[in-house]
C-alpha cells in the first residue's frame, strides 16, 4: 500500500488517458501482428501438449494425427509465432525511433495479409495432407521434410518477399528519419537474417550437405541473428520501461553484438561434429560454442544492473518483468543448457537425445517467448491510452504475475523433466546399449524416463493454464484505466 | 563524461562488433570452401551413391580412437549391382521420400530430427534385423507395412502405414545403406553392427 503511495506520488499529471494520442497506423499494424502471434503460441501450446502426450499413449490419434504432424505443427507455429512477436516489436518501436512515420504503411498492411493467409494455408495442408509421395511436387507443395524449415518451396518463396517488403519499411523509414546505433544494428541484422533463409531453400541427395545448409538457417538465426535482433529490441525496450540513457544501452549492444557474433558464428560448429563434416570442427565449434554463454551473461548484467541502478522504477512493471525473465531465461536457457552439452566428448552420447528437447524447451521460452510478451505489454499499455502500468493494480497484478510465474515454472519444469529423460536415455541407449534400436527402445522403457514424460506433461499443462492466464490478462489489463502512466527518471533523454 | 575510459567507450565497442563479425564471418566462409569439398559422395567422407553395391562394415580405428566405416566386397542393393548413375537415382528417390513423408519429425537422421522414434543414421547396419539374409526382406515388410509389423519393443509406439510405393521403399532402403557409410567421427557411440560376411 505504501509503495501504491509512493508510486502514485510520483507521477507527473499528464493528459487524461482517454485524451491520449492515437495509436499510429504502423503501431495498428503491430498490435496485428501480435494477434496472430498469441493465436500462434497458443497452437504451439495444444499441438505440444498432444505430441506430449503421446509419449504416454503411443495409440492416441495414431494413424490419425501422427506424431510427426503434431510435433511439426508444434515447433513450427512457435517459429512463425516468435517471427510474428519481433516484426510486431520491430513495427512498434520503427517510428519512435526513426523519428519520423513508417514509409510504405500500404505495402506493410499488404504483407501482413498475404503473410498471414500464407501461413494459414500453409497450417491447413501440414493437418489435412500432412505428408506427399516421394516427389519434387511434395516439397513445392506440401511439406519440404527438414526439421524446424518444414514450409513447401512455395511458402519459402512468398516468405522471402514478404521479409523484402519488411525490410524494405524499415530500412526507407530509418532513411528517411534519423539514425541510431540501434537501428543501424537492427537493419544490418535484418539483411543477415533474410539472406540466411536462402540457405535452407534447395533440395540435395547428399544428407551431409543437406544438414550443413540447414544449420546454417536453424543455428544462425537461433545462436545469432535472432540474439542480435532481441539484443536491438531489449536496448529498446529498456529505454522506454526504465528511462536508461540511450548511451548506455548502445554501448551494451555492441558488447553484446561482438561477443554473440565473435562466439556464436563459428559456435555453428557444434552442429558439425556428427555429420560428416570433418574432424576440425569437434574443436572449433567446441571451443567457441562453450564461449556462447558470455554474451548472455554481459545481457543479463546489463538488464538486472539498468533495472537495480533505475530503482525498479518502471512505467510498466509486467513488461519490465518479463524482460528480466527474458535476460535470466535467455541466459540459463540458451547459455547454461546449451553449454552443459556442447563439447563433443558429452555431446557424443547426447546429441539426438531428450537432453536436446530439454535446452530447445528453455532456450525457445527464456530467449524469444519472454520478450515478445514484453513487448505485447508495451503496446498494450499504449492502446488503452497510455495507462497506469506499474504498481497499484486494481487487481493487485494477479493475472500478469501469476500467468508470469505459471508460464515460467512450467517451462522449467518441463526443461528439467526432458533432462532427466536424456540423461537415462544417454547411459542407457548410449553408454551402456551401444545406440542400436533395442538400446534406444530399452532407454524409452526406463522407469525414469517414463516418470519424467509424465512430469513434463504436468508442467506443460501447467504452462497452458499460465498462457490462457495471460491471454486473459491481455484483454483486460488497463481497461477502464483513469491513472496516466508514470513517468520513469530520464524518460525525456529517449524520446 | 569525457571521463569514459577506452574500454568502455561506445566507438570503441561499435568498432570491435563490426571487426569481429566481419573477421568470425570470413573464416566460417572459408572452412565452408574446405568442409563442403571434404562432404561431396565419393570425396571420402561421404560414400559415393554407387556404396550400395557394396557390403558396408565397421572397423575399430585406434588412432582416432572409434569406429569408422569400412567398403567391403560386391553385395548388390536386392542383388542387381547398379550403374553409378542408377545408383545416384536410386538414393535419390529415397532422401526426397525420407522429405516427403516427413519421416524427421519422429526420427533422426545424423541425430538430428524428433526423437521419438530411433535413430536412422546406422538403421542399415542394425543387428535387430537379424541377420544379412533376411535384411532386405525385413526392411521392404516393414516399410511397407509398419503397422502389422510393428516391433515396439514394450513402448506401445508404432510406425503409421506411410503409404510407401514399392520403388519408394527401395529407394528409401538404399539411402539407408548409403547414409551409413558415412564417417560420423564415431557417432552414434558404441554401434555394434548387424554380424556380416567377411567384409
Amino acid at each position: 500500500m505504501a509503495e501504491a503511495t509512493a508510486d502514485i506520488a510520483a507521477t507527473e499529471v499528464r493528459a487524461t488517458p482517454a485524451a491520449a494520442k492515437a495509436l499510429s497506423a504502423a503501431q495498428r499494424l503491430a498490435l496485428r501482428y501480435f494477434l496472430v502471434a498469441m493465436v500462434l503460441f497458443l497452437v504451439q501450446m495444444v499441438f505440444g501438449l498432444l505430441a506430449g502426450l503421446q509419449f504416454l499413449m503411443p495409440d492416441f490419434l495414431h494413424g490419425a494425427l501422427d506424431f510427426n504432424v503434431n510435433r511439426m505443427v508444434h515447433i513450427n507455429a512457435m517459429i512463425v509465432w516468435m517471427l510474428y512477436g519481433f516484426i510486431g516489436s520491430i513495427y512498434w518501436l520503427v517510428e519512435d525511433e526513426a523519428g519520423v512515420p513508417l514509409v510504405g504503411i500500404r505495402l506493410a498492411q499488404a504483407t501482413f495479409w498475404v503473410l498471414t493467409i500464407a501461413v494459414a494455408v500453409v497450417v491447413i495442408v501440414f493437418l489435412v495432407v500432412q505428408v506427399g509421395p516421394g516427389e519434387m511436387r511434395s516439397i513445392w507443395l506440401i511439406n519440404e521434410g527438414r526439421e524446424y524449415i518444414e514450409a513447401p518451396r512455395w511458402a519459402d518463396i512468398g516468405i522471402v518477399l514478404c521479409m523484402a517488403a519488411f525490410f524494405y519499411n524499415v530500412a526507407a523509414t530509418f532513411m528517411k528519419g534519423r539514425w541510431s546505433g540501434i537501428s543501424g544494428t537492427l537493419v544490418l541484422d535484418l539483411i543477415a537474417l533474410a539472406g540466411l533463409y536462402f540457405a535452407g531453400m534447395f533440395y540435395t541427395t547428399n544428407i551431409s550437405v543437406d544438414q550443413y545448409w540447414w544449420w546454417w538457417v536453424v543455428h544462425l538465426w537461433v545462436e545469432a541473428t535472432w540474439e542480435v535482433l532481441v539484443g536491438c529490441i531489449m536496448a529498446w525496450g529498456l529505454m522506454k520501461t526504465l528511462g536508461v540513457r540511450r548511451k548506455i544501452v548502445t554501448t551494451w549492444l555492441y558488447i553484446e553484438v561482438a561477443l554473440m557474433f565473435g562466439s556464436g558464428i563459428l559456435g555453428l560448429g557444434h552442429h558439425y561434429f556428427w555429420i560428416g563434416t570433418p574432424e576440425y570442427w569437434l574443436g572449433i565449434g567446441g571451443f567457441f560454442s562453450a564461449l556462447e554463454p558470455i554474451p548472455l551473461v554481459a545481457m543479463v548484467v546489463h538488464a538486472v544492473y539498468d533495472a537495480g541502478r533505475h530503482g525498479f522504477q518502471s512505467n510498466n512493471h509486467p513488461a519490465l518483468a518479463w524482460l528480466i525473465a527474458h535476460a535470466f531465461g535467455n541466459f540459463l536457457g540458451a547459455g547454461v543448457w546449451g553449454f552443459i552439452q556442447t563439447l563433443p566428448q558429452i555431446n557424443l552420447y547426447t546429441h539426438g537425445t531428450q537432453w536436446t528437447a530439454s535446452h530447445g524447451h528453455l532456450a525457445f521460452f527464456g530467449a524469444y517467448a519472454t520478450i515478445v510478451v514484453a513487448f505485447v505489454y508495451l503496446a498494450l499499455q499504449r492502446w488503452r491510452g497510455d495507462v497506469w502500468m506499474s504498481g497499484g493494480l486494481p487487481d493487485k497484478g494477479r493475472k500478469w504475475k501469476w500467468a508470469l510465474a505459471l508460464l515460467n515454472v512450467g517451462a522449467l519444469g518441463m526443461t528439467i523433466a526432458l533432462l532427466i529423460a536424456g540423461y537415462e536415455q544417454s547411459f542407457t541407449e548410449r553408454a551402456i546399449g551401444g545406440s542400436t534400436w533395442q538400446a534406444y527402445f530399452a532407454g524409452q522403457t526406463t522407469v525414469w524416463f517414463v516418470q519424467a514424460m509424465y512430469w513434463r506433461m504436468a508442467f506443460g499443462v501447467l504452462m497452458t493454464v499460465g498462457l490462457l492466464l495471460l491471454l486473459w490478462d491481455f484483454l483486460t489489463i488497463g481497461r477502464g484505466e483513469t491513472r496516466a502512466a508514470k513517468v520513469v527518471p530520464g524518460d525525456a533523454n529517449t524520446r | 563524461m569525457s571521463s569514459t575510459p577506452w574500454w568502455a567507450a561506445e566507438d570503441f565497442w561499435r568498432k570491435c562488433a563490426i571487426f569481429v563479425t566481419a573477421f568470425m564471418a570470413l573464416v566460417l566462409i572459408l572452412l565452408t570452401f574446405h568442409s563442403l569439398a571434404a562432404i561431396q559422395s565419393g570425396a571420402g567422407r561421404v560414400p559415393a551413391y554407387s556404396v550400395i553395391n557394396h557390403r558396408i562394415d565397421y572397423r575399430m580405428d585406434s588412432e582416432r580412437g572409434y569406429q569408422i566405416p569400412v567398403i567391403g566386397a560386391e553385395a548388390p542393393l536386392f542383388g542387381r549391382k547398379l550403374t553409378d548413375a542408377e545408383a545416384e537415382q536410386l538414393v535419390d528417390l529415397g532422401k526426397l521420400t525420407v522429405q516427403a513423408k516427413n519421416c524427421m519429425n519422429c526420427h533422426t537422421l545424423l541425430g538430428n530430427g524428433a526423437y521419438f522414434a530411433p535413430d536412422l543414421t546406422k538403421s542399415w547396419l542394425d543387428p535387430g534385423w537379424g541377420n544379412e539374409q533376411a535384411r532386405e526382406v525385413l526392411m521392404t515388410l516393414f516399410l511397407k507395412d509398419p503397422v502389422a509389423n510393428a516391433r515396439t519393443f514394450g513402448t506401445g509406439r508404432s510406425m503409421p502405414n506411410m503409404r510407401l510405393t514399392d520403388d519408394e521403399v527401395r529407394g528409401v532402403i538404399a539411402f539407408l545403406k548409403w547414409m551409413s557409410a558415412v564417417d560420423t567421427n564415431g557417432f552414434p557411440r558404441g554401434f555394434e553392427p548387424l554380424p556380416q560376411g567377411g567384409a
